[in-house]
């Protein structure tokens, strides 16, 4: 992931929100965005491990971000959405608030985290990216992915 | 160039052709003098130079250009076929093949073969100590009569019986003026004489060789015919360029009884103290079927996909009940049943013959063979069963360690089975089969058998079982004990006929593919192993059953029965509650407490049960209802959440969702 920082170029990502903050992850490592569907719960699985559902006749993990971020729950809406993403070869869904924007984000303005952001999510975070107005959080997914041991 | 992108197929087909290499090479040690099969090695061998070279695996080439010439040599009859020189042959394969699983593997396909290039360069060289001693072999070929070329079986049979309908056999020998320009069209020209005359059999070189003008100056046609010999001669006198004509009449006892050269051959298999006799290979084997190579995956994703279409396919057919449209029903049904043969066709696609996982024995029993001096036949029935793929990869190291411990342990050395009114020679039989929805492997051997007692000793003083369980235990249960964990350690080796090394694995292997293994013996005549085999992993009967609002899957092949308990049968017993079935204590497995399922509280007077068991022991596990029966298609949980416990696995039922297969054997203590 280093690299984004240090390319020139641009970096495509599909930008979603949670928690009225809003996240980015570059386009290539997202599959695609689902609509929530029926999740089979797993027993004995992670309490952020939502359980798995039928992704086109292959059975995928779904984890909820904000129990993944320590984050209070909410409730499912309209716009909820499941990203599925894949980083070393786990095929993954992520249930986020919404997901309806794709960006090009100038490889300048990606800068390394600022210390005030460190909340409890930090350790899953690359850098931020200042786009106007906008402040979007990049997600480092390996890390986000990686089961942590409880 | 990039390479990469060939590299898939690089392996594939090296692996291949070392295959037939090692074929055609036991072949070979049974028909020391036929030739064509050397060419066939010969040809294998200077494929994969040539693709290993291209594809700069210079090692591998170049051990390969060393086995070529040696097969050159004997190709062009400067070398005799010696065990001692298949010895080094086969070593020169094996490294091969390691080197290629090394490139398979990731790797760079380096290996130090300097031993077995010397050994080449000896053998190529004539200078192997062995072929020397035996008074210059190569002298004796230059000598050898034109009439002793070799027939097979079928050849002579057709010699036989034409000589039954008066018809004789001769043996032309042509020999061409050395300065003929157009040999190729000479011998066509002496064929199509002889062709006319009668049936040509067999020709020397063959015909493909002779066409191609490789050949020196003179050949030989094996014919037989109605005309006389003088006929024949002045006939085919009439081709001009002709140097000489010699036609002897073939009389098959000659045929029969070996040549000098021959004989040296049996007198050199005599001499080593382990020989193995092969499966004759049937004529047939090589008729060859258009195939085309497709990575496992694309199926997987084609299944996939049709498993979509087998839900929506679902869906239409509620659409158009709930529609009542003629036409829109017969169109319908028309689909169900196409999409119905199509999934038998994608299912049958995964299959494969076991023969990829059996070819590797019959070198791998001769090389024992030699290594224990024992004499040992190998005899292979049922290669073309078909298994699935995924199977077939995972079954092969049991196999391997199931005949090692027959040949190992089983078969008796010569002299003791001498001793014992046996044949000297030992048999293994490996064999395959179908039966419902099975495949059965087994394995059986002619040799010592296990004895009930000293296994029962032996698991006596383990602590694997008690003296007062053993016995009332069968013959069955007591030679499973071999594979129980903790049964084989170092010291029983040499003790109980030495049976039980690393069996456990085995088993332990066999049942994680769903399958079971049992094993039948009689003292002093032999075992028998035997594999009951799912036909695939993918698809599995399972009892559908519901948790609260949740629906899991029970393989049935874990599953007794089920049954409805009342509340008030429960027993209690040392914190565990259990219920007594058919007067056996099992304990109670509450599916709800176990998986945590979030739960309505509501108590029923009755209890749906499902008796599964785990080899001897079992358990009731308690659900809400039963579904029914269904055939699911068996989905991994993929690798994020491989270690999730007591699942197995996952599939999708006809609605889209996904439900778990409950891992009855994590269940059970």
């Amino acid at each position: 992931m280093t690299e984004i920082l240090l390319t020139d170029q641009d970096v495509k990502v599909i930008v979603f929100q949670l928690n009225e903050k809003e996240y980015a992850i570059p386009v290539n490592e997202v599959k695609s965005i689902e609509k929530l569907q029926h999740i089979t719960r797993v027993p004995k699985a992670a309490n952020y491990v939502k359980g798995v559902i039928n992704l086109r006749g292959v059975v995928t993990p779904i984890i909820d971000l904000r129990k993944r971020f320590g984050l209070e729950d909410d409730s499912y809406t309209d716009n909820t959405r499941v990203i599925i993403v894949s980083a070393e070869e786990l095929e993954v869904g992520l249930i986020v608030d919404a997901a309806n924007d794709v960006l090009d984000i100038p490889a300048n303005a990606i800068e390394p985290q600022p210390d005030v952001v460190g909340s409890v999510e930090s350790e899953y975070i690359n850098g931020v990216a200042k786009l106007e107005r906008r402040l979007l959080i990049m997600l480092n997914l390996s890390k986000v992915l990686k089961p942590t041991k409880e | 160039m990039d390479l990469n992108q060939y590299l898939e197929v690089f392996i594939d087909e090296s692996k291949e052709h070392l295959q037939t290499c090692n074929e055609q090479l036991l072949e070979l040690e049974k028909n020391p003098t036929n030739l064509s099969i050397v060419n066939e090695i010969f040809r294998s061998a200077h494929t994969l130079k040539g693709m290993s070279a291209t594809m700069g695996y210079e090692d591998l080439a170049n051990l390969t250009h060393k086995m070529e010439n040696v097969l050159d040599a004997i190709r062009n009859e400067k070398l005799l076929v010696t065990p001692e020189l298949l010895d080094v042959v086969f070593m020169a394969t094996e490294d091969l093949e390691e080197m290629v699983e090394s490139i398979a593997s990731g790797g760079d396909g380096k290996r130090d073969v300097q031993i077995v290039m010397e050994k080449l360069h000896l053998l190529e060289t004539g200078e192997m100590p062995i072929t020397t001693s035996e008074a210059a072999p190569t002298m004796e070929l230059e000598q050898r009569p034109v009439s002793s070329m070799s027939y097979d079986e079928f050849e002579r049979t057709v010699i036989i019986q034409s000589k039954e309908q008066g018809f004789s056999c001769y043996e032309v020998t042509v020999t061409l003026r050395q300065d003929c320009m157009l040999k190729a069209a000479r011998v066509f020209m002496v064929f199509e004489i002889l062709e006319k005359s009668g049936e040509v059999i067999k020709s020397s070189p063959s015909v493909e060789l002779l066409e191609d003008e490789k050949f020196d100056a003179s050949f030989t046609v094996t014919i037989v015919s109605k005309e006389s010999r003088d006929d024949l001669v002045s006939k085919i006198g009439k081709v001009s360029e002709v140097e000489e004509i010699h036609v002897t009449l073939l009389n098959l006892e000659e045929t029969v009884v070996p040549t000098k050269v021959e004989q040296k051959q049996e007198t050199l298999k005599k001499e080593e103290n382990g020989s193995v006799k092969e499966q004759e290979v049937t004529a047939a084997k090589t008729s060859s079927s258009k195939t085309i190579r497709v990575n496992i995956e694309r199926l997987d994703i084609l299944m996939n996909l049709f498993e979509e279409l087998v839900i929506d396919r679902g869906r239409l057919e509620q659409i158009s009940k709930e529609l009542n449209h003629a036409e829109l029903h017969e169109t319908v049904e028309r689909m169900s049943r196409i999409s119905g043969d199509l999934q038998n066709i994608i299912l049958t696609m995964r299959m494969v013959p076991v023969e990829t996982v059996f070819n590797r024995f019959p070198r791998m029993v001769r090389q024992l063979a030699r290594d224990l001096n024992k004499k040992i036949h190998l005899e292979i029935t049922g290669a073309e069963t078909e298994l699935d793929r995924t199977v077939i990869d995972e079954i092969g190291d049991p196999l391997v360690h199931l005949i090692r411990n027959a040949i190992d342990h089983g078969i008796e050395m010569p002299a003791a089975r001498r001793a014992s009114g046996k044949d000297e020679e030992g048999t293994v039989e490996l064999k395959a089969y179908h039966s419902g929805n099975h495949v059965f492997i087994e394995i059986q051997d002619d040799g010592n058998g296990i004895s009930r007692d000293r296994v029962l000793a032996k698991a006596i003083s383990k602590g694997i079982v008690t003296p007062e369980i053993a016995s009332t235990m069968s013959d069955r249960q007591v030679f499973e004990l071999i594979m129980a964990s903790g049964f084989s350690t170092a010291e029983t080796i040499s003790d109980i006929s030495g049976r039980g090394v690393g069996l456990d694995v085995v088993r332990s292997t066999i049942e994680s593919l769903g399958g079971s293994i049992t094993i039948d013996s009689i003292e002093g005549k032999g075992s028998t192993f035997s594999i009951q085999l799912p036909l695939t992993l993918s698809i599995i009967s399972v009892m559908l059953v519901e948790v609260e609002e949740e629906k899991y899957a029970i393989p049935l092949s874990s599953i007794i029965e089920t049954a409805i308990v009342k509340r008030s049968d429960i027993l209690n017993a040392h914190n565990q509650q259990v219920i007594d079935f058919r007067g056996k204590v099992v304990p109670l497995v509450f599916l709800n407490s176990v998986f945590e399922v979030p739960n309505s509280g509501e108590l029923d007077e009755f209890f749906s049960v499902v008796i599964v068991r785990k080899g001897d022991k079992m358990a009731a596990l308690v659900v809400d209802s039963f579904i029914g029966q269904q055939e699911v298609v068996l989905k991994s949980l993929g690798n994020y959440l491989s270690s999730a416990f007591a699942i197995s696995g996952a599939t999708i039922l006809g609605d889209g969702q996904v439900a778990l297969i409950v891992d009855c054997n994590a269940l059970i203590k």
